[in-house]
């Protein structure tokens, strides 16, 4: 029996879950990068070490982002894996796709690249895997007849993302799909030529549930919520309790204890809900969002790098939502300016803010302090005296 | 390490076409590379505006400076800086003023 070439990655085949090295040596029958890929992974197992090279810079014409070089550090090894670039290919709103639309994006994969793809991680796009320097402008130019374009890259404004909304769920306070839609179309500069100190990631969510994790993803995060109260249907609550128990699994898991079972009848003090989803996502038949919907806007979320993970927090506790989305953009270009007049290369959002403080940050993009702004009770009172103010207390 | 030949020079640059030894730098090098950043046609006044001041920027601080920063000290706009370099400023500008390759993020 021969000796297997890929000992290492072969134990990731075993057992009954999905594998990425089946799917990798299925493309690997096909195309010489994808062999090679193999070959590379199991090396770095091997040497417990990537074997990419850090960054490379690489693009189309008239384009800053939306291509990221990479190289292989072993090309003697792996020499169809020497430069092995990445595209980002912005994703349809909500990621609906007909299949028509699919198939066209991977015959122009198999045309130029490795044939590997991966949709979709949480930056959204269709990420094009593996390809070289000779092929991205020609790939471009048929990603855009077939009317795709590229996401963003680097220091831009990353390719703005929603959950799928209205579309296909129930809970839609705000029209996700067309926010991205709009936000994406407005803001094309900054997506495709990066000018910021790093880079800004605007996600929309259009209930509390926050399907596309906007809170821990983006620094400007849209989250769809209602004003009034939540909706109840006490004929339906209990017929739930035939099959729940209300107080255990709902009132007890509350949060904020906003509610109360007597075995008849549901009780919810609504000023004291923080719109945690819980007990609707239970009793779906039961409890609806309010009527009056709108949005939380909430900034500076972020993943670990450089400085730690932040989770954003509401800087405007609800807003309407209606196209043009004027007050929206309005407010998101206030925000950007003063982080690119002030940030730090490599700073984000949530750092910032954090380096210079709320109240510096509330007073230059002229937003009101207000109560639910506080992160946690008795943190952050967000009670602000400049010293003017107290100069006049004096006087 | 590959290499180009430039008006019958022969420079050392790394996979994406950066100088590899910053002080073979010279203005030959910049007008001869234009054409491979897209840049049809010699190098105008506006574009040693720009290549300069990328390479001074380079000398004190040792990084490229952040774009927003180009835009303002020299008043262009990012539609101008493209039309002069259309690969971009990371990748045009500072390859022809011969700065070492910007640590992109993915």
């Amino acid at each position: 029996m021969s000796k297997p070439e890929t000992p290492l990655l072969d134990e990731l085949e075993k057992g009954r879950w999905p594998s990425f090295v089946k799917d990798l040596k299925q493309a690997a029958k096909k195309n010489p990068m994808a062999r090679d890929l193999i070959h590379q992974l199991e090396l770095s197992y091997k040497d417990r070490i990537g074997h990419w090279k850090h960054g490379g810079i690489v693009g189309v014409k008239g384009y800053g982002a939306g291509v990221i070089g990479r190289y292989s550090d072993r090309p003697d090894l792996f020499p169809n894996v020497q430069a092995f670039h990445t595209l980002r290919v912005n994703h349809p709103t909500g990621w609906f796709y007909k299949t028509d639309a699919l198939r066209k994006l991977c015959d122009v994969w198999d045309k130029h690249g490795s044939g590997l793809t991966n949709m979709h991680g949480s930056t959204g796009d269709a990420i094009l895997l593996g390809t070289t320097t000779d092929h991205l402008q020609p790939c471009f130019n048929d990603l855009s007849d077939a009317g795709f374009d590229l996401g963003g890259s680097g220091s831009a404004l990353r390719t703005p993302s929603a959950c799928v909304g209205p579309a296909r769920c129930e809970w839609a306070c705000i029209d996700s799909l067309d926010i991205c839609y709009n936000i994406t179309m407005t803001y094309q500069d900054q997506i495709h030529r990066p000018m910021f100190p790093y880079k800004f990631k605007i996600k929309v969510s259009a209930c509390p549930n926050d399907c596309v994790a906007s809170i821990a993803r983006s620094d400007f995060s849209i989250i769809g919520t209602w004003k009034d109260d939540i909706q109840v249907d006490q004929k339906e609550v209990l017929a739930y309790a035939s099959s729940i128990n209300i107080q255990k699994e709902v009132c007890d898991l509350c949060p904020t204890r906003c509610m109360e079972w007597n075995g008849k009848e549901l009780k919810i003090y609504n000023d004291d809900c923080t719109r945690c989803m819980h007990c609707i996502n239970l009793m779906p038949k039961a409890l609806r969002p309010g009527k009056e919907k709108g949005a939380s806007i909430l900034v500076g979320g972020k993943a670990p790098i450089v400085k730690g993970a932040l989770l954003s927090w509401v800087v405007v506790p609800f807003i309407k939502l209606e196209p043009p989305y004027d007050e929206l953009k309005n407010l998101i270009e206030r925000i950007q300016d003063w982080w690119d007049e002030n940030g730090k290369s490599r700073e984000r959002l949530g750092e910032l803010i954090t380096r210079l403080g709320m109240r510096v940050f509330l007073k230059a993009v002229g937003l009101p302090a207000v109560p639910q702004m506080v992160k946690a009770p008795r943190t952050n009172p967000y009670v602000f005296f400049w010293p003017e103010d107290i100069q006049k207390e004096v006087k | 390490m590959p290499q180009i030949e430039l008006a019958g020079k022969i420079y050392e640059v790394d996979e994406d076409g950066f100088l590899q030894e910053l002080d073979k730098w010279s203005e030959e090098f910049a007008n001869a590379y234009a054409h491979a950043e897209e840049i049809e046609g010699d190098l105008t006044e506006e574009h040693w505006k720009v290549i300069n001041y990328l390479r001074n920027y380079f000398q004190q601080f040792g990084i490229a400076p952040m774009i927003r920063k180009i835009c303002k000290d020299l008043k262009i706009d990012m539609k101008k800086l493209y039309e002069l370099f259309p690969t971009g400023p990371a990748k045009g500008a500072c390859k022809l003023a011969g700065l070492s390759k910007p640590t992109g993020c993915v």
